[in-house]
């Protein structure tokens, strides 16, 4: 996984909104703050981020509202022309491609959802999903088949012939996912998919979006405003605020050693047997004894919570199960799993 | 109404506005109290002062015409139109011109119509399209208004497309959106008889000028509604269709105007209820149809006919301006599956099978082809003798000359001649004080250079009787529409049916308004006021009713709570909150009143119209087209004070 070169990778970049801000930005003494340049009349929505991004990874970028998680995306996908730094996708930097071609990458290579699904309100349901591959040029009869192939996926079979105003908004951002999905992209961004809906219906929209995510494997940003969604579906999370990011890592590193106040105060209230995982705490040592029961690597401390407690060795081997091969990561400390479990700190 | 300081930059030589107020009142009452020593050039400018800006447009407007040869091009341009005008003309009333298919046999329109009526909103807008068409023809005017829609049927479309592409270009490009904003004001204030003449001189007599004018006037809101729908479109709709990978042509084609399809619509309506109107004054060019036929009657004072051409044209008004705004709102629906395709083209279907039978039936049967003089229903000679006998009944008859007599000898006559009396500059310091108050220094600075340019044209006189006609009836409609919206807005029910009786009002085309006033009054000054008077009252009515039900509920409820009286609520809270609707609506009807003392003056008034409508007779557009800018001047001044306090005080109210 980690041998590639990663799909998207950014380097300082940089995203003023204001008059003139590539003047502005040549001009500015490198470490302005935040409020300092808010003071001259610009909006640092991404202030000198760099990330990557790595194929079939799901990245979450998690922070408040106004923090510049969705300029970041747009930074990705070239809705946004960046001010400063450069990002390159699949290798190629997307700031030195032709319209043409950026239309090109959009085409082949980019999926997005949006917050309000953003859908047209005059198509119907088979429309909106066939609509960019319309925008390619496919002839009518591929299009339908292939966009009733994704409203089948999403789970919306039946509901071709509907507009999207006769949906619940469940079923809209459905169609907003399964439009994104039509062309086959291998970059998956969506922006707070889940925020604009009922509690009950994220959680189960969530769910669903796992279960494809496992069936497709594509590589994800991922924005949300909340921190539980984010530990539910994340390989990795980046925290922003004011446009920079605090942190950037697993959610059982995020949870276990925040790195900054502000990331710490999101941390607070998780309860973080629920979010770290036994293979967070595997430390390669050599007195594990290979004998015995084994825990899975990808099970939280929390439901091993039992297991925890009858078993009385110091390290427990834990072993990652990838389909075929079993194999033996390390040991772990049950006090310090133990620990987490109550949270004594 | 109340202005306020708190602004810095409206400070003009560092003193603040009401000080500047004073200053320029004082001014003009000095000038006003010294008039009788005062040398004459004080009074009017003198004849050596005036500039002859109507030669000069002349010369202007002779060069590009002939020098410039742009009249080759205009009437190429005439030619194409000229063609569409044939087509539509020949299908609808029987032009003999290609393709000699018409005319179309009444019956199988309105059963078209009926059929499209249903689609667009059941049984109601069925009856309402079909029968609007059974009416014409039944009364006998289906061919003056077949003419009428001939030219409806070419202008409006020409204007929706116009209109849409400049719309889409303003959208476009910042420039060319700041660049035509003026035009389209000073467009929008110009009246209609200043748009005839360039039309008759550059585009030929007959429909095809009647259709240019029509197209013209009718396309400024239709660039206005296109810029506001596009501005107007969700950006996340705009990036998912970035993200699809459209390309610039396909954003605009497949993403930008289908989502901005509302307000796309409602220009829809507004192009075609502004062409109605217009189409129907072309009669002033000679255009034949409705319009014409209205004017010939009520110059003969055959009231019976008027009122049954008023009747169709009321009627075919409401029935597209309903048509049209069921079509705004209309949402598709989806068809269940495995519907077989005849289900799905009902109502196509329905139309074209209609269309035949009546055509059908129209060969064998001659009434439901057309109907001739003899077998109409129209009773006018009853009904004029009707009205006539009415309006002699002698109650009747005392109201109607007592109320002429008063409102000539006390109210019309003495403010006639009491402006009239004001010295030019004393007037024009007046006008600009008042602007000062009201919006400030920008618009204080317009009144200025406008109302100069009035003085300089040497149209004064003319002008002021303009601006009286239009100041005195717009008053007496806030005497009557202020009141009225009050005591409406009381109540949940009478808000909204004076709110539809106001709503349906304004789709009259405005020549409409004249048949009361002639009826009741005859042909003089009071029958001009009183035409304006009704034009104008139905915006204050309205705008005083929006303005009071839309004061928010805390408010009032806080009123309550603290033991006001009905009374005291509404003079303390209600109306103050109201107050900058109500000056749009104010606005509004002054805009109405500059655009139908204009048209009355063929009742024979002594202002600027009489002399805008004597040129249509020439060929002088020098002439037509400086009248037409002292009336848009004029306008434009009232407009943009006005308009300017409500943007503040809104502001200042935190609306
Ligand atoms: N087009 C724009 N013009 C000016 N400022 C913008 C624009 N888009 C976003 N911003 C500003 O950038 C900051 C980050 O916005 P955004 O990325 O939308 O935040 P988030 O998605 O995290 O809520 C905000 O302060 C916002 O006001
Ligand atoms: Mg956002």
């Amino acid at each position: 996984m980690t041998d590639q070169p990663p799909v998207i990778s950014c380097k300082n970049v940089w995203k003023l909104f204001g008059k003139n801000p590539e003047k502005y930005l040549e001009n500015m003494p490198k470490d302005h703050s935040y409020d300092a340049i808010s003071a001259d009349g610009y909006i640092a929505g991404v202030k000198d981020v760099s990330i990557e991004v790595n194929r079939g990874e799901m990245l979450v970028i998690m922070g408040l509202s106004g923090s510049g998680k969705s300029t970041l995306v747009r930074c990705f996908s070239r809705l946004h022309d960046i001010t400063g730094g450069s990002i390159a996708v699949e290798g190629q930097d997307i700031m030195a491609l032709s319209e043409k071609e950026l239309i090109e990458l959009r085409r082949s290579k980019m999926g997005m959802v949006f917050q309000s699904f953003g859908l047209l309100p005059h198509r119907t349901i088979l429309d909106n999903v066939a609509f960019p591959l319309e925008m390619r040029g496919q002839d009518r009869h591929t299009r339908r088949e292939r966009a009733l192939e994704v409203i089948k996926l999403v789970g919306l079979e039946g509901r071709e012939d509907y507009f999207p105003r006769e949906l619940s908004g469940g079923q809209q951002q459905r169609v907003g996912i399964a439009r994104s999905l039509a062309i086959e992209p291998d970059i998956w961004f969506l922006d707070e998919p889940f925020s604009a809906l009922d509690p009950l219906i994220r959680r189960e929209m969530q769910d669903e979006f796992l279960r494809l995510q496992d069936l497709l494997g594509k590589t994800i940003a991922f924005i949300t405003h909340d921190f539980d969604e984010a530990l539910r579906l994340a390989d990795r999370i980046a925290i922003m605020k004011d446009g920079s990011i605090e942190q950037c890592d697993t959610p059982d590193r995020i949870v276990l050693d925040p790195k900054t106040e502000y990331v710490a105060k999101f941390t607070r209230e998780v309860e973080k047997s629920k979010v770290v995982k036994a293979k967070a705490l595997a430390k390669h040592s050599q007195n594990i004894e290979n004998s015995g029961p084994s825990v899975p690597a990808n099970s939280t401390i929390k439901e091993l919570a039992r297991f925890l407690m009858s078993d009385s060795r110091d390290a427990i081997p834990v072993v990652q199960n990838d389909g075929e091969k079993e194999m033996l990561l390390g040991g772990m400390d049950r006090k310090e799993a133990l620990d987490i479990l109550f949270g004594s700190d | 109404m109340q202005s306020f300081e708190t602004n810095k930059d409206d400070l003009i030589f560092g003193l603040s506005r009401s000080i500047n107020v004073q200053i320029l009142l004082a001014v003009a009452v000095i000038l006003m109290a010294t008039r009788p020593i005062l040398p004459e050039a004080f009074i009017r400018l003198p004849d050596w002062a005036i500039l002859s800006w109507d030669v000069w447009l002349s010369n202007f407007f002779n060069f590009v015409k002939d020098d410039l040869g742009l009249i080759y091009f205009t009437r190429t341009l005439t030619a194409g139109l000229e063609n569409l005008l044939d087509v539509t003309g020949n299908l609808l009333f029987g032009k003999r011109r290609w393709p000699h298919l018409g005319p179309i046999p009444w019956t199988s329109i309105a059963a078209v119509a009926a059929v499209i009526g249903y689609w667009l909103g059941g049984w109601r807008m069925a009856l309402l399209a079909g029968g609007t068409f059974v009416w014409t023809a039944l009364i006998g005017q289906w061919k003056i208004a077949m003419q009428t829609m001939s030219v409806l049927a070419v202008a409006a479309p020409m204007a929706f497309f116009i209109g849409l592409f400049l719309g889409i270009l303003a959208w476009k490009y910042d420039w060319f959106d700041k660049t035509i904003r003026p035009i389209l004001s000073v467009l929008q204030t110009l009246p209609f008889f200043t748009y005839l003449l360039p039309a008759v001189i550059f585009f030929k007599v007959g429909p095809t000028a009647g259709a240019v004018a029509t197209i013209v006037y009718a396309i400024p809101p239709m660039i206005l509604m296109t810029t506001v729908g596009l501005k107007k479109v969700s950006p996340e709709i705009v990036e998912a269709g970035k993200m699809s990978g459209s390309s610039r042509w396909q954003m605009l084609r497949y993403v930008y105007i289908p989502a901005a399809r509302t307000e796309i619509l409602v220009g829809v309506n507004q192009v075609i209820m502004l062409c109605l109107a217009m189409v129907v004054l072309t009669a002033f060019i000679g255009m034949p149809g409705l319009g014409a036929k209205l004017l010939l009657m009520m110059n003969s004072f055959k009231l019976g006919r008027s009122f049954e051409i008023g009747i169709t044209i009321v009627l075919l008004a409401i029935m597209l301006d309903r048509c049209t705004k069921v079509w705004v709102v209309k949402q598709p629906e989806h068809f269940e599956k495995e519907t077989p395709w005849w289900k799905k083209n009902a109502f196509l279907l329905a139309g074209i099978g209609a269309f035949i039978l009546f055509f059908l039936l129209a060969q064998f049967i001659q009434i439901a082809d057309h109907i001739t003089r003899k077998q109409d229903f129209s009773m006018g000679k009853e009904i004029d003798v009707l009205i006539k006998t009415f309006l002699d009944f002698d109650p009747i008859q005392a109201t109607t000359t007592w109320l002429r007599w008063f409102l000539n000898v006390w109210v019309l006559i003495p403010f006639r001649n009491s402006l009239l009396w004001i010295p030019t500059p004393a007037f024009i310091i007046l006008v600009t004080a008042f602007s000062l108050w009201l919006g400030g220094r920008r618009p204080a600075i317009y009144a200025l250079i406008f109302f100069s340019i009035v003085a300089l044209t040497g149209w004064w006189d003319r002008a002021v009787i303009t601006l009286y006609t239009v100041l005195s009836a717009v008053i007496l409609a806030m005497l009557i529409g202020i009141p009225m919206g009050i005591s409406a807005s009381r109540s949940e029910k009478w808000s909204n049916r004076i709110l539809l009786v106001c709503d349906t009002a304004q789709t009259f085309p405005s020549f409409i308004y004249l048949i009361p006033a002639i009826m009741l009054f005859g042909v003089n000054d009071v029958a001009v006021v009183f035409s304006i008077l009704i034009f104008s009252t139905v915006p204050l009515t309205r705008y005083t009713i929006e303005g009071l039900r839309t004061v928010p509920v805390e408010m009032t409820e806080a009123a309550d709570m603290a033991g006001a009286t009905r009374r005291q609520k509404l003079i303390n809270v209600q109306l103050p909150l109201a107050l900058p609707t109500m000056a749009v609506g104010f606005n509004q009807a002054i805009m109405f009143a500059f655009f139908m003392v204009i048209i009355a003056a063929f009742i024979g008034t002594q202002d600027l119209g009489q002399e805008l409508q004597r040129t249509l007779a020439g060929t002088d557009l020098g002439k037509n087209f400086v009248l037409g800018i002292c009336v848009s001047l004029m306008a434009l001044t009232f407009d943009l004070a006005i308009l300017k306090w409500a943007e503040d005080r809104k502001k200042a109210l935190g609306l």
